[in-house]
Protein backbone atom coordinates (compact mmCIF):
# COMPACT_ATOMS: atom_id res chain seq x y z
CA UNK A 1 0.00 0.00 0.00
CA UNK A 2 3.13 2.33 0.73
CA UNK A 3 4.43 2.20 -2.51
CA UNK A 4 1.06 2.60 -4.59
CA UNK A 5 0.45 6.02 -2.17
CA UNK A 6 4.25 6.67 -3.05
CA UNK A 7 3.80 6.65 -7.09
CA UNK A 8 0.01 8.61 -6.47
CA UNK A 9 1.86 11.16 -4.44
CA UNK A 10 4.08 11.51 -7.39
CA UNK A 11 1.19 11.75 -9.77
CA UNK A 12 -0.60 14.01 -7.61
CA UNK A 13 2.58 16.59 -7.16
CA UNK A 14 2.94 16.45 -10.88
CA UNK A 15 -0.16 17.32 -11.58
CA UNK A 16 -0.91 20.29 -9.12
CA UNK A 17 2.36 22.13 -10.85
CA UNK A 18 0.76 21.33 -14.38
CA UNK A 19 -1.74 24.04 -14.39
CA UNK A 20 -1.28 24.67 -17.86
CA UNK A 21 -2.26 20.75 -18.65
CA UNK A 22 -4.84 21.10 -16.51
CA UNK A 23 -5.99 24.39 -18.71
CA UNK A 24 -5.79 22.88 -21.38
CA UNK A 25 -7.60 19.35 -20.61
CA UNK A 26 -10.60 21.26 -19.55
CA UNK A 27 -10.62 23.94 -21.83
CA UNK A 28 -11.63 21.38 -24.88
CA UNK A 29 -14.81 19.80 -22.81
CA UNK A 30 -16.03 23.50 -22.26
CA UNK A 31 -15.77 24.23 -25.88
CA UNK A 32 -17.82 21.50 -26.82
CA UNK A 33 -20.13 22.26 -24.46
CA UNK A 34 -20.55 25.95 -25.42
CA UNK A 35 -20.59 25.40 -28.77
CA UNK A 36 -22.26 22.26 -29.18
CA UNK A 37 -24.32 23.11 -26.24
CA UNK A 38 -25.83 26.42 -26.97
CA UNK A 39 -25.57 25.61 -30.51
CA UNK A 40 -27.32 22.92 -31.46
CA UNK A 41 -29.88 23.40 -28.44
CA UNK A 42 -32.68 25.24 -30.08
CA UNK A 43 -32.27 22.49 -33.14
CA UNK A 44 -31.98 19.40 -31.63
CA UNK A 45 -35.36 17.15 -30.77
CA UNK A 46 -34.30 14.59 -27.79
CA UNK A 47 -36.13 11.70 -28.24
CA UNK A 48 -37.98 11.23 -24.76
CA UNK A 49 -38.94 14.80 -24.61
CA UNK A 50 -37.42 15.44 -21.25
CA UNK A 51 -34.65 18.25 -20.87
CA UNK A 52 -32.57 20.33 -23.39
CA UNK A 53 -29.46 19.09 -25.61
CA UNK A 54 -27.13 20.90 -22.98
CA UNK A 55 -28.56 18.77 -19.99
CA UNK A 56 -27.76 15.73 -22.23
CA UNK A 57 -24.46 17.02 -23.22
CA UNK A 58 -22.44 17.69 -19.62
CA UNK A 59 -22.26 14.15 -18.99
CA UNK A 60 -20.99 13.37 -22.31
CA UNK A 61 -18.30 16.14 -21.59
CA UNK A 62 -18.05 15.03 -18.05
CA UNK A 63 -16.99 11.29 -19.88
CA UNK A 64 -14.63 12.54 -22.30
CA UNK A 65 -12.78 14.94 -19.88
CA UNK A 66 -12.27 12.14 -17.66
CA UNK A 67 -11.60 9.77 -20.63
CA UNK A 68 -8.77 11.73 -22.62
CA UNK A 69 -7.08 12.77 -19.40
CA UNK A 70 -7.18 8.97 -18.20
CA UNK A 71 -5.41 7.75 -21.84
CA UNK A 72 -2.98 10.17 -21.29
CA UNK A 73 -2.11 10.15 -18.00
CA UNK A 74 -1.26 5.95 -18.40
CA UNK A 75 0.68 6.72 -21.94
CA UNK A 76 2.60 9.20 -20.00
CA UNK A 77 4.54 5.98 -18.77
CA UNK A 78 6.52 6.74 -22.12
CA UNK A 79 7.55 9.86 -21.30
CA UNK A 80 9.16 8.36 -17.80
CA UNK A 81 10.69 5.17 -20.00
CA UNK A 82 11.93 8.24 -21.98
CA UNK A 83 13.45 10.69 -19.31
CA UNK A 84 14.77 7.81 -17.70
CA UNK A 85 12.53 8.47 -14.42
CA UNK A 86 11.19 4.69 -14.64
CA UNK A 87 14.37 2.79 -14.38
CA UNK A 88 14.45 4.24 -10.67
CA UNK A 89 10.96 2.97 -10.08
CA UNK A 90 11.87 -0.29 -11.57
CA UNK A 91 15.42 -1.02 -9.88
CA UNK A 92 13.98 -0.47 -6.20
CA UNK A 93 13.21 -3.57 -4.29
CA UNK A 94 9.15 -3.04 -5.12
CA UNK A 95 6.86 -5.43 -7.55
CA UNK A 96 5.79 -4.02 -10.63
CA UNK A 97 2.18 -4.36 -9.26
CA UNK A 98 2.49 -2.18 -7.34
CA UNK A 99 4.16 0.33 -9.78
CA UNK A 100 1.68 -0.22 -12.24
CA UNK A 101 -1.75 0.29 -9.67
CA UNK A 102 0.20 3.47 -8.39
CA UNK A 103 0.07 5.15 -11.53
CA UNK A 104 -3.23 4.10 -12.47
CA UNK A 105 -4.95 5.33 -9.27
CA UNK A 106 -2.82 8.50 -9.67
CA UNK A 107 -3.92 9.03 -13.32
CA UNK A 108 -7.19 8.04 -12.65
CA UNK A 109 -7.45 10.87 -10.06
CA UNK A 110 -6.07 13.15 -11.83
CA UNK A 111 -8.84 12.16 -14.60
CA UNK A 112 -11.91 12.20 -11.81
CA UNK A 113 -10.77 16.10 -10.97
CA UNK A 114 -10.33 17.39 -14.43
CA UNK A 115 -13.81 15.79 -14.81
CA UNK A 116 -15.02 17.35 -11.76
CA UNK A 117 -14.06 20.49 -12.71
CA UNK A 118 -16.55 20.24 -15.90
CA UNK A 119 -18.71 19.08 -13.48
CA UNK A 120 -18.37 22.34 -11.65
CA UNK A 121 -18.43 24.71 -14.53
CA UNK A 122 -21.68 22.95 -15.65
CA UNK A 123 -23.36 24.23 -12.76
CA UNK A 124 -22.99 27.49 -14.55
CA UNK A 125 -24.95 26.57 -17.64
CA UNK A 126 -27.85 24.32 -16.87
CA UNK A 127 -26.61 21.45 -14.59
CA UNK A 128 -29.01 20.46 -11.52
CA UNK A 129 -27.58 18.11 -9.39
CA UNK A 130 -30.19 15.52 -8.08
CA UNK A 131 -29.39 15.29 -5.10
CA UNK A 132 -26.14 13.37 -3.21
CA UNK A 133 -27.10 10.14 -3.95
CA UNK A 134 -27.26 11.05 -7.85
CA UNK A 135 -23.58 13.19 -7.24
CA UNK A 136 -22.27 9.84 -5.88
CA UNK A 137 -23.83 7.04 -8.37
CA UNK A 138 -22.24 9.84 -11.25
CA UNK A 139 -18.64 9.78 -9.04
CA UNK A 140 -18.49 6.31 -8.97
CA UNK A 141 -18.94 6.10 -12.84
CA UNK A 142 -15.92 9.00 -13.48
CA UNK A 143 -13.50 6.62 -10.89
CA UNK A 144 -14.28 3.59 -13.09
CA UNK A 145 -13.98 5.55 -16.28
CA UNK A 146 -10.75 6.68 -14.74
CA UNK A 147 -9.32 3.68 -13.82
CA UNK A 148 -9.86 1.55 -16.84
CA UNK A 149 -8.67 4.29 -19.34
CA UNK A 150 -5.43 4.84 -17.23
CA UNK A 151 -4.82 1.17 -17.08
CA UNK A 152 -5.56 0.94 -20.66
CA UNK A 153 -3.06 3.89 -21.64
CA UNK A 154 -0.31 1.87 -19.27
CA UNK A 155 -0.77 -1.03 -21.14
CA UNK A 156 -0.21 0.90 -24.69
CA UNK A 157 2.50 2.91 -22.72
CA UNK A 158 3.93 -0.67 -21.75
CA UNK A 159 4.52 -1.80 -25.41
CA UNK A 160 5.04 1.60 -27.27
CA UNK A 161 9.05 2.88 -27.73
CA UNK A 162 8.64 6.16 -28.01
CA UNK A 163 5.58 9.12 -28.41
CA UNK A 164 5.91 9.05 -32.07
CA UNK A 165 2.80 6.42 -31.73
CA UNK A 166 0.42 8.67 -29.51
CA UNK A 167 -1.02 10.94 -32.19
CA UNK A 168 -1.98 7.43 -33.77
CA UNK A 169 -3.54 5.78 -30.45
CA UNK A 170 -5.60 8.83 -30.12
CA UNK A 171 -6.67 9.11 -33.50
CA UNK A 172 -7.58 5.93 -34.46
CA UNK A 173 -8.63 4.49 -30.62
CA UNK A 174 -9.44 6.99 -28.14
CA UNK A 175 -11.31 9.45 -30.49
CA UNK A 176 -13.66 6.61 -31.95
CA UNK A 177 -14.14 5.11 -28.51
CA UNK A 178 -15.15 8.80 -27.62
CA UNK A 179 -17.55 9.65 -30.52
CA UNK A 180 -19.06 5.91 -30.49
CA UNK A 181 -19.81 6.38 -26.46
CA UNK A 182 -23.23 8.00 -27.20
CA UNK A 183 -22.01 11.03 -25.31
CA UNK A 184 -22.69 13.94 -28.16
CA UNK A 185 -26.25 12.13 -29.01
CA UNK A 186 -28.95 9.76 -27.45
CA UNK A 187 -28.28 6.08 -28.62
CA UNK A 188 -31.81 5.69 -30.11
CA UNK A 189 -31.11 7.85 -32.49
CA UNK A 190 -28.70 5.95 -33.73
CA UNK A 191 -29.78 4.06 -37.34
CA UNK A 192 -30.79 0.72 -36.12
CA UNK A 193 -27.18 -1.10 -37.59
CA UNK A 194 -24.89 1.47 -35.94
CA UNK A 195 -26.47 0.93 -32.65
CA UNK A 196 -24.44 -2.75 -31.86
CA UNK A 197 -21.52 -0.83 -32.38
CA UNK A 198 -21.96 1.83 -29.99
CA UNK A 199 -23.10 -1.06 -27.86
CA UNK A 200 -20.15 -2.64 -27.72
CA UNK A 201 -18.35 0.84 -26.28
CA UNK A 202 -17.43 0.07 -22.81
CA UNK A 203 -17.61 4.29 -22.60
CA UNK A 204 -21.04 4.60 -23.65
CA UNK A 205 -22.18 2.28 -20.44
CA UNK A 206 -19.80 4.73 -18.63
CA UNK A 207 -21.31 7.77 -20.30
CA UNK A 208 -25.26 6.14 -19.48
CA UNK A 209 -23.75 5.72 -15.94
CA UNK A 210 -22.81 9.55 -15.41
CA UNK A 211 -26.37 10.47 -17.14
CA UNK A 212 -28.22 8.71 -14.88
CA UNK A 213 -26.72 10.22 -11.71
CA UNK A 214 -26.38 13.75 -13.32
CA UNK A 215 -30.12 13.76 -14.81
CA UNK A 216 -31.79 10.88 -13.41
CA UNK A 217 -32.30 9.26 -17.29
CA UNK A 218 -30.15 6.83 -18.65
CA UNK A 219 -31.18 4.87 -22.13
CA UNK A 220 -29.46 1.75 -20.67
CA UNK A 221 -30.21 0.27 -16.79
CA UNK A 222 -27.18 2.06 -14.66
CA UNK A 223 -26.82 -1.79 -12.78
CA UNK A 224 -26.18 -2.96 -16.61
CA UNK A 225 -23.60 -0.05 -17.26
CA UNK A 226 -21.73 -0.69 -13.55
CA UNK A 227 -21.60 -4.58 -14.21
CA UNK A 228 -20.10 -3.52 -18.03
CA UNK A 229 -17.69 -0.96 -16.98
CA UNK A 230 -17.07 -2.69 -14.09
CA UNK A 231 -15.76 -5.65 -15.51
CA UNK A 232 -13.97 -3.80 -18.27
CA UNK A 233 -12.09 -1.81 -15.11
CA UNK A 234 -10.79 -5.47 -14.01
CA UNK A 235 -9.99 -6.29 -17.40
CA UNK A 236 -8.07 -3.16 -18.43
CA UNK A 237 -6.27 -3.38 -15.09
CA UNK A 238 -5.39 -7.13 -15.24
CA UNK A 239 -4.18 -6.41 -19.03
CA UNK A 240 -2.56 -3.42 -17.80
CA UNK A 241 -0.74 -5.20 -14.80
CA UNK A 242 0.50 -8.18 -17.13
CA UNK A 243 1.91 -5.73 -20.27
CA UNK A 244 3.35 -3.71 -17.31
CA UNK A 245 5.17 -6.56 -15.59
CA UNK A 246 6.77 -7.03 -19.00
CA UNK A 247 8.20 -3.35 -19.72
CA UNK A 248 11.58 -2.97 -20.69
CA UNK A 249 13.56 0.35 -20.33
CA UNK B 1 38.27 -9.15 2.82
CA UNK B 2 35.18 -10.02 2.01
CA UNK B 3 33.89 -10.43 -1.45
CA UNK B 4 31.39 -7.52 -2.60
CA UNK B 5 30.96 -8.93 -5.61
CA UNK B 6 31.49 -12.31 -7.28
CA UNK B 7 30.69 -12.83 -11.07
CA UNK B 8 31.98 -16.16 -12.86
CA UNK B 9 31.62 -16.88 -16.73
CA UNK B 10 29.15 -14.07 -16.58
CA UNK B 11 27.87 -13.84 -20.36
CA UNK B 12 25.10 -11.88 -22.10
CA UNK B 13 24.09 -12.06 -25.64
CA UNK B 14 21.67 -9.79 -27.82
CA UNK B 15 20.84 -12.02 -30.80
CA UNK B 16 23.81 -12.54 -31.99
CA UNK B 17 26.15 -10.11 -30.68
CA UNK B 18 27.67 -11.40 -27.69
CA UNK B 19 27.70 -7.73 -25.73
CA UNK B 20 28.91 -9.48 -22.67
CA UNK B 21 31.51 -12.43 -23.25
CA UNK B 22 32.09 -15.14 -20.11
CA UNK B 23 34.02 -12.82 -17.52
CA UNK B 24 35.13 -13.30 -14.24
CA UNK B 25 36.09 -11.65 -11.49
CA UNK B 26 35.75 -10.59 -7.78
CA UNK B 27 35.61 -7.16 -6.02
CA UNK B 28 36.46 -6.81 -2.92
CA UNK B 29 34.08 -5.08 0.04
CA UNK B 30 35.40 -1.33 0.57
CA UNK B 31 36.86 -1.36 -3.16
CA UNK B 32 36.81 1.68 -5.81
CA UNK B 33 36.42 -1.06 -9.17
CA UNK B 34 36.92 0.89 -12.56
CA UNK B 35 35.08 -0.63 -15.57
CA UNK B 36 37.03 1.03 -18.34
CA UNK B 37 36.25 0.79 -22.08
CA UNK B 38 35.24 2.39 -25.09
CA UNK B 39 31.38 2.91 -25.49
CA UNK B 40 29.52 -0.15 -26.34
CA UNK B 41 31.64 -2.55 -24.96
CA UNK B 42 29.79 -4.05 -22.79
CA UNK B 43 30.03 -2.28 -19.21
CA UNK B 44 26.76 -0.81 -19.15
CA UNK B 45 25.45 -4.48 -20.21
CA UNK B 46 27.28 -5.74 -16.85
CA UNK B 47 26.20 -3.17 -14.73
CA UNK B 48 22.77 -4.04 -15.57
CA UNK B 49 23.01 -7.59 -14.95
CA UNK B 50 25.09 -6.84 -11.51
CA UNK B 51 21.75 -4.58 -10.69
CA UNK B 52 19.10 -7.07 -12.01
CA UNK B 53 17.80 -4.97 -14.79
CA UNK B 54 18.65 -7.49 -17.28
CA UNK B 55 19.19 -11.34 -17.15
CA UNK B 56 22.16 -12.83 -17.85
CA UNK B 57 22.23 -15.58 -20.78
CA UNK B 58 24.55 -17.34 -18.57
CA UNK B 59 27.02 -17.28 -15.91
CA UNK B 60 26.76 -16.67 -11.99
CA UNK B 61 26.99 -13.40 -10.68
CA UNK B 62 26.29 -12.96 -6.54
CA UNK B 63 26.04 -9.15 -5.27
CA UNK B 64 26.83 -9.34 -1.66
CA UNK B 65 26.51 -13.19 -1.15
CA UNK B 66 22.77 -12.92 -3.15
CA UNK B 67 22.47 -14.38 -6.66
CA UNK B 68 21.30 -11.86 -9.56
CA UNK B 69 18.98 -14.35 -10.85
CA UNK B 70 17.16 -15.91 -7.56
CA UNK B 71 16.54 -13.19 -5.03
CA UNK B 72 15.78 -9.98 -7.30
CA UNK B 73 14.68 -7.81 -4.16
CA UNK B 74 17.13 -9.20 -1.98
CA UNK B 75 19.86 -7.82 -4.17
CA UNK B 76 18.46 -4.32 -5.23
CA UNK B 77 18.05 -3.66 -1.05
CA UNK B 78 21.93 -3.77 -1.28
CA UNK B 79 23.00 -1.54 -4.14
CA UNK B 80 22.70 1.96 -5.26
CA UNK B 81 22.83 2.60 -8.78
CA UNK B 82 23.42 6.18 -10.65
CA UNK B 83 22.65 5.16 -14.77
CA UNK B 84 24.15 6.64 -17.04
CA UNK B 85 21.35 8.77 -18.46
CA UNK B 86 19.49 11.01 -16.31
CA UNK B 87 16.24 9.27 -13.88
CA UNK B 88 15.40 11.79 -12.06
CA UNK B 89 12.04 13.49 -12.15
CA UNK B 90 12.12 17.01 -13.50
CA UNK B 91 9.10 17.87 -12.10
CA UNK B 92 9.86 17.37 -8.68
CA UNK B 93 12.31 19.28 -6.39
CA UNK B 94 15.43 17.78 -5.30
CA UNK B 95 13.82 16.83 -1.74
CA UNK B 96 10.90 15.38 -3.54
CA UNK B 97 13.01 13.29 -5.95
CA UNK B 98 15.16 11.94 -2.73
CA UNK B 99 11.58 11.37 -0.48
CA UNK B 100 10.29 9.57 -3.62
CA UNK B 101 13.43 7.42 -3.27
CA UNK B 102 13.23 6.83 0.52
CA UNK B 103 9.71 6.02 0.29
CA UNK B 104 10.35 3.60 -2.34
CA UNK B 105 12.85 1.92 0.00
CA UNK B 106 10.28 1.71 2.57
CA UNK B 107 12.92 4.35 4.71
CA UNK B 108 10.66 5.38 8.38
CA UNK B 109 9.73 8.97 7.87
CA UNK B 110 12.42 10.48 10.82
CA UNK B 111 15.27 8.44 9.48
CA UNK B 112 14.08 9.30 5.49
CA UNK B 113 14.41 12.81 6.71
CA UNK B 114 17.08 13.10 8.80
CA UNK B 115 19.18 11.23 5.92
CA UNK B 116 17.98 13.73 2.91
CA UNK B 117 19.00 16.28 5.26
CA UNK B 118 22.78 14.83 5.91
CA UNK B 119 23.22 13.99 1.94
CA UNK B 120 22.03 17.11 0.28
CA UNK B 121 24.15 18.99 2.86
CA UNK B 122 27.18 16.61 1.45
CA UNK B 123 26.61 16.84 -1.99
CA UNK B 124 26.26 20.72 -1.48
CA UNK B 125 22.35 20.91 -2.66
CA UNK B 126 21.08 22.15 0.85
CA UNK B 127 20.12 25.85 -0.45
CA UNK B 128 18.51 24.03 -3.44
CA UNK B 129 16.50 21.49 -1.65
CA UNK B 130 12.83 23.22 -2.68
CA UNK B 131 13.61 23.62 -6.47
CA UNK B 132 12.47 22.04 -9.40
CA UNK B 133 14.94 19.72 -10.40
CA UNK B 134 14.54 21.52 -14.16
CA UNK B 135 16.28 24.56 -13.13
CA UNK B 136 19.21 22.38 -12.03
CA UNK B 137 23.01 22.12 -13.70
CA UNK B 138 23.90 18.80 -15.22
CA UNK B 139 26.61 18.91 -12.66
CA UNK B 140 23.50 19.22 -10.08
CA UNK B 141 21.92 16.80 -11.46
CA UNK B 142 24.55 14.48 -11.20
CA UNK B 143 25.36 15.03 -7.54
CA UNK B 144 21.78 15.01 -6.97
CA UNK B 145 21.25 10.77 -8.40
CA UNK B 146 24.50 9.90 -6.63
CA UNK B 147 22.96 11.19 -3.52
CA UNK B 148 19.50 9.39 -4.27
CA UNK B 149 21.55 6.58 -4.69
CA UNK B 150 22.95 6.62 -1.16
CA UNK B 151 19.52 6.92 0.66
CA UNK B 152 18.75 3.57 1.62
CA UNK B 153 22.65 3.27 2.68
CA UNK B 154 23.71 0.63 -0.14
CA UNK B 155 26.69 -1.45 0.66
CA UNK B 156 27.33 -0.93 -3.13
CA UNK B 157 27.11 1.57 -5.17
CA UNK B 158 27.16 1.54 -9.01
CA UNK B 159 27.75 4.55 -10.83
CA UNK B 160 27.57 4.65 -14.64
CA UNK B 161 29.68 6.94 -16.16
CA UNK B 162 29.10 9.09 -13.45
CA UNK B 163 30.80 12.16 -15.02
CA UNK B 164 29.74 11.90 -18.86
CA UNK B 165 28.78 15.31 -20.47
CA UNK B 166 29.85 17.29 -17.68
CA UNK B 167 32.72 20.40 -17.87
CA UNK B 168 36.52 19.56 -16.29
CA UNK B 169 35.39 21.46 -13.26
CA UNK B 170 32.48 19.76 -11.91
CA UNK B 171 34.07 16.39 -13.10
CA UNK B 172 37.02 16.85 -10.67
CA UNK B 173 34.66 17.95 -8.38
CA UNK B 174 32.46 15.08 -8.26
CA UNK B 175 35.92 13.05 -8.39
CA UNK B 176 36.29 14.66 -4.90
CA UNK B 177 32.75 13.47 -3.53
CA UNK B 178 33.04 9.78 -4.75
CA UNK B 179 36.96 9.08 -3.36
CA UNK B 180 35.47 11.24 0.25
CA UNK B 181 32.59 8.76 0.26
CA UNK B 182 34.05 5.53 -0.46
CA UNK B 183 36.55 6.81 2.46
CA UNK B 184 33.90 7.59 4.46
CA UNK B 185 31.26 5.32 4.63
CA UNK B 186 33.18 2.12 3.61
CA UNK B 187 30.92 1.37 0.38
CA UNK B 188 32.18 -0.49 -2.48
CA UNK B 189 32.20 1.76 -5.65
CA UNK B 190 31.62 -0.14 -8.96
CA UNK B 191 31.93 2.84 -11.39
CA UNK B 192 31.96 2.03 -15.45
CA UNK B 193 33.78 4.85 -17.41
CA UNK B 194 35.70 5.42 -21.04
CA UNK B 195 37.33 8.32 -19.34
CA UNK B 196 41.08 7.06 -18.63
CA UNK B 197 41.76 9.54 -16.34
CA UNK B 198 38.51 9.13 -14.50
CA UNK B 199 39.76 5.20 -13.66
CA UNK B 200 43.36 6.37 -13.08
CA UNK B 201 42.38 8.44 -10.60
CA UNK B 202 39.73 7.35 -8.38
CA UNK B 203 40.09 3.26 -8.71
CA UNK B 204 42.04 0.63 -6.72
CA UNK B 205 41.75 -1.52 -9.39
CA UNK B 206 40.35 -1.18 -12.84
CA UNK B 207 39.41 -3.92 -15.30
CA UNK B 208 39.60 -2.65 -19.19
CA UNK B 209 36.79 -4.16 -21.10
CA UNK B 210 36.61 -4.48 -24.83
CA UNK B 211 34.07 -6.60 -27.14
CA UNK B 212 32.76 -7.95 -23.61
CA UNK B 213 36.16 -9.34 -22.39
CA UNK B 214 38.15 -8.62 -19.62
CA UNK B 215 41.74 -7.97 -20.82
CA UNK B 216 43.30 -6.72 -18.34
CA UNK B 217 42.39 -6.42 -14.84
CA UNK B 218 45.22 -5.00 -12.00
CA UNK B 219 45.83 -1.77 -10.40
CA UNK B 220 46.29 1.25 -12.53
CA UNK B 221 49.87 1.30 -11.18
CA UNK B 222 50.40 -2.02 -12.16
CA UNK B 223 48.93 -1.75 -15.88
CA UNK B 224 51.33 1.14 -16.58
CA UNK B 225 54.56 -0.52 -15.31
CA UNK B 226 53.51 -3.03 -17.74
CA UNK B 227 54.37 -0.72 -20.51
CA UNK B 228 57.98 -0.96 -19.15
CA UNK B 229 58.89 2.90 -17.98
CA UNK B 230 58.01 5.55 -20.04
CA UNK B 231 56.30 6.07 -23.86
CA UNK B 232 58.23 7.86 -26.78
CA UNK B 233 55.90 9.08 -29.52
CA UNK B 234 57.48 9.66 -32.90
CA UNK B 235 55.11 11.10 -35.48
CA UNK B 236 56.52 10.70 -38.71
CA UNK B 237 55.37 9.71 -42.46
CA UNK B 238 57.65 7.04 -42.44
CA UNK B 239 56.84 4.66 -39.10
CA UNK B 240 58.02 1.69 -40.65
CA UNK B 241 61.54 3.04 -40.87
CA UNK B 242 61.51 4.23 -37.11
CA UNK B 243 60.89 0.47 -36.38
CA UNK B 244 63.56 -0.45 -38.80
CA UNK B 245 66.30 2.44 -37.60
CA UNK B 246 65.61 1.75 -33.68
CA UNK B 247 66.08 -1.77 -33.13
CA UNK B 248 68.12 -1.48 -29.92
CA UNK B 249 68.23 -3.67 -27.09
CA UNK B 250 67.56 -0.63 -24.75
CA UNK B 251 63.83 -0.21 -26.38
CA UNK B 252 61.55 -2.81 -25.06
CA UNK B 253 58.82 -2.19 -27.08
CA UNK B 254 57.68 -0.58 -30.28
CA UNK B 255 54.44 -0.81 -31.95
CA UNK B 256 53.03 1.40 -35.06
CA UNK B 257 49.55 2.94 -34.74
CA UNK B 258 49.03 5.10 -37.88
CA UNK B 259 52.06 7.33 -38.61
CA UNK B 260 53.14 7.05 -34.99
CA UNK B 261 55.53 4.74 -33.49
CA UNK B 262 54.78 4.28 -29.71
CA UNK B 263 57.93 3.14 -27.79
CA UNK B 264 58.11 1.55 -24.59
CA UNK B 265 61.51 2.15 -22.58
CA UNK B 266 63.33 2.60 -19.30
CA UNK B 267 64.53 6.50 -19.02
CA UNK B 268 63.57 8.03 -22.39
CA UNK B 269 65.21 11.23 -21.05
CA UNK B 270 68.45 10.08 -21.46
CA UNK B 271 68.03 8.04 -24.52
CA UNK B 272 65.84 10.49 -26.50
CA UNK B 273 68.69 11.84 -28.03
CA UNK B 274 70.55 9.10 -29.04
CA UNK B 275 66.97 8.09 -30.93
CA UNK B 276 66.86 11.51 -32.73
CA UNK B 277 70.71 11.20 -33.88
CA UNK B 278 69.87 7.21 -34.88
CA UNK B 279 67.03 8.18 -37.47
CA UNK B 280 68.79 11.52 -39.08
CA UNK B 281 71.68 9.32 -39.56
CA UNK B 282 69.54 6.81 -41.54
CA UNK B 283 67.58 9.94 -42.76
CA UNK B 284 64.08 9.55 -41.05
CA UNK B 285 62.10 12.26 -41.37
CA UNK B 286 60.48 13.32 -37.73
CA UNK B 287 57.26 15.19 -37.85
CA UNK B 288 57.45 15.55 -34.16
CA UNK B 289 58.71 13.69 -31.03
CA UNK B 290 56.92 13.19 -27.42
CA UNK B 291 57.97 11.73 -24.02
CA UNK B 292 55.21 11.29 -21.19
CA UNK B 293 55.01 8.85 -18.29
CA UNK B 294 52.03 5.90 -19.45
CA UNK B 295 48.76 6.55 -19.20
CA UNK B 296 46.18 4.21 -19.12
CA UNK B 297 44.96 5.25 -22.99
CA UNK B 298 49.01 3.40 -23.41
CA UNK B 299 47.80 0.63 -21.94
CA UNK B 300 44.51 0.31 -23.56
CA UNK B 301 46.31 0.55 -26.50
CA UNK B 302 48.96 -2.07 -26.49
CA UNK B 303 46.13 -4.35 -25.18
CA UNK B 304 43.96 -3.88 -28.09
CA UNK B 305 46.22 -2.44 -30.86
CA UNK B 306 43.73 0.52 -31.00
CA UNK B 307 42.97 3.67 -28.69
CA UNK B 308 39.65 4.04 -26.88
CA UNK B 309 38.41 6.59 -29.55
CA UNK B 310 39.01 4.70 -32.27
CA UNK B 311 37.14 1.15 -30.82
CA UNK B 312 34.25 3.65 -29.76
CA UNK B 313 33.62 4.97 -33.51
CA UNK B 314 33.50 1.16 -34.61
CA UNK B 315 31.46 0.17 -32.20
CA UNK B 316 28.93 2.99 -30.79
CA UNK B 317 26.67 2.56 -33.92
CA UNK B 318 26.88 -1.33 -33.95
CA UNK B 319 25.74 -1.85 -30.38
CA UNK B 320 22.96 0.64 -30.25
CA UNK B 321 21.74 -0.86 -32.94
CA UNK B 322 21.60 -4.40 -31.43
CA UNK B 323 20.41 -2.96 -28.33
CA UNK B 324 17.10 -1.48 -30.13
CA UNK B 325 16.80 -4.75 -31.87
CA UNK B 326 17.15 -6.54 -28.68
CA UNK B 327 14.37 -4.71 -27.03
CA UNK B 328 11.82 -5.78 -29.46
Amino acid sequence: MDIIYTIWLRNMKRFSRSKSRIIGSISMPIFFLLFLGFGLNSVVQLPQGSGNYIEFLIPGMVAMSVLFTSVFSGIQVIWDKQFGFLKETLVAPVSRLEIMLGQTFGGATTAVIQGFLIMVFSLFIGLHILGFTGFLTALVFMVLIGISFTAFGIAIASRMEDMTGFQLIMNFVVFPIFGLSGALFPISSLPAWAIPITLLDPLTYGVEGIRYGLTGVSQINPLVCLTVIGSFTVAMTVLGAYLFRKIKV
Amino acid sequence: MTVAIHIENLTRRFNDLVAVDNISFDIKNGEIFGLLGPNGAGKTTTLSMLSTMLKPTSGKAMVNGVDVERDEDGVRKSIGIVFQDQSLDEELTAWENMDFHGRLYRIPTDTRNQRITELLRLVELEDRKDDIVKTFSGGMRRRLEIARGLLHHPSVLFLDEPTLGLDPQTRNHLWQYIATLAREKGITIILTTHYMEEADRLCNRIAIIDHGKIIALDTPKNLKDRIGGDVVTIKSSNPEAIIAALNEPWISRMEKHNNEVIISLQNADQHVSTMVTLLNSKQVMIESIAIHKPTLEDVFLSFTGKTIREEEADHKTNMRMYQRMARH
